[in-house]
């Protein structure tokens, strides 16, 4: 195991773990509207940091297509990084546009 | 010794993959039991973002990976305009109070 190894792991187990904040945030947070932080922000964040563990873990063995299918990964990142907020912003527009109330304090949770 | 428990990175990929697969069951409790549609979707499109981290895990664990890739990015397309579509179809009030599994 040398050194480039130890990177992608340690980038990929940091990616795990904010996709596993982002899956409790969903499960435990009391309203849709607080629910679209971690599902917009942790998710994005996580597969930031996997993809990128994933693009320096196939220039292992150096090509030009390895080389290329990096890029394609990446090219996946900058997707999700202009997909990701983009599709958490048209649930949260929908859910005021169809007047949806916010969860205030005392509250029961929903 | 099974071939993809190989070397050590594929087991690291194996076990990896099968968190994200936890991972994602957590996201599918929020998309059973979310009392409106709009938990729902957040559910769906959790699933989806973490669909696509699991694909390019199995494209290295097949060693395969300039296949997984592209459909990786087809499937990273295919959600955010399948949860696009969605959320404008569901601005309506339609579904938004009374959609509880569990009251």
């Amino acid at each position: 195991m040398d050194i480039m190894n130890i990177i992608v792991c340690v980038l990929l187990f940091s990616g795990l773990f904010f996709l596993t904040g982002g899956a409790v945030g969903i499960l435990r947070f009391p309203d849709f509207y607080s629910r679209l932080h971690p599902a917009g922000k942790l998710d994005t964040l996580g597969s930031l940091l996997a993809m990128t563990a994933f693009a320096l873990f196939n220039l292992h063995h150096f090509s030009l297509g390895a080389l290329l299918t990096s890029l394609k990964i990446l090219l996946i990142v900058v997707f999700i990084f202009l997909a990701s907020p983009t599709a958490t912003h048209g649930i949260v527009d929908a859910g005021v546009r169809a007047g949806l109330a916010p969860w205030t304090k005392g509250e029961k949770r929903r | 010794m099974p071939r993809y428990l190989g070397s050590l990175m594929d087991s690291i990929f194996l076990y990896s993959s099968l968190y994200l697969a936890f991972l994602m069951v957590l996201s599918l409790i929020r998309a059973m039991i979310g009392p409106t549609v709009l938990d729902r979707m957040i559910g769906v499109n959790a699933i989806g973002s973490k669909t696509v981290v699991l694909l390019i895990m199995i494209g290295f664990l097949y060693h395969r990976m300039d296949m997984f890739v592209d459909i990786a990015l087809a499937y990273a397309m295919l959600n955010f305009i399948a949860v696009l579509a969605a959320s404008r179809y569901f601005q309506k009030r339609k579904g938004l109070y009374d959609e509880a599994l569990y009251r």
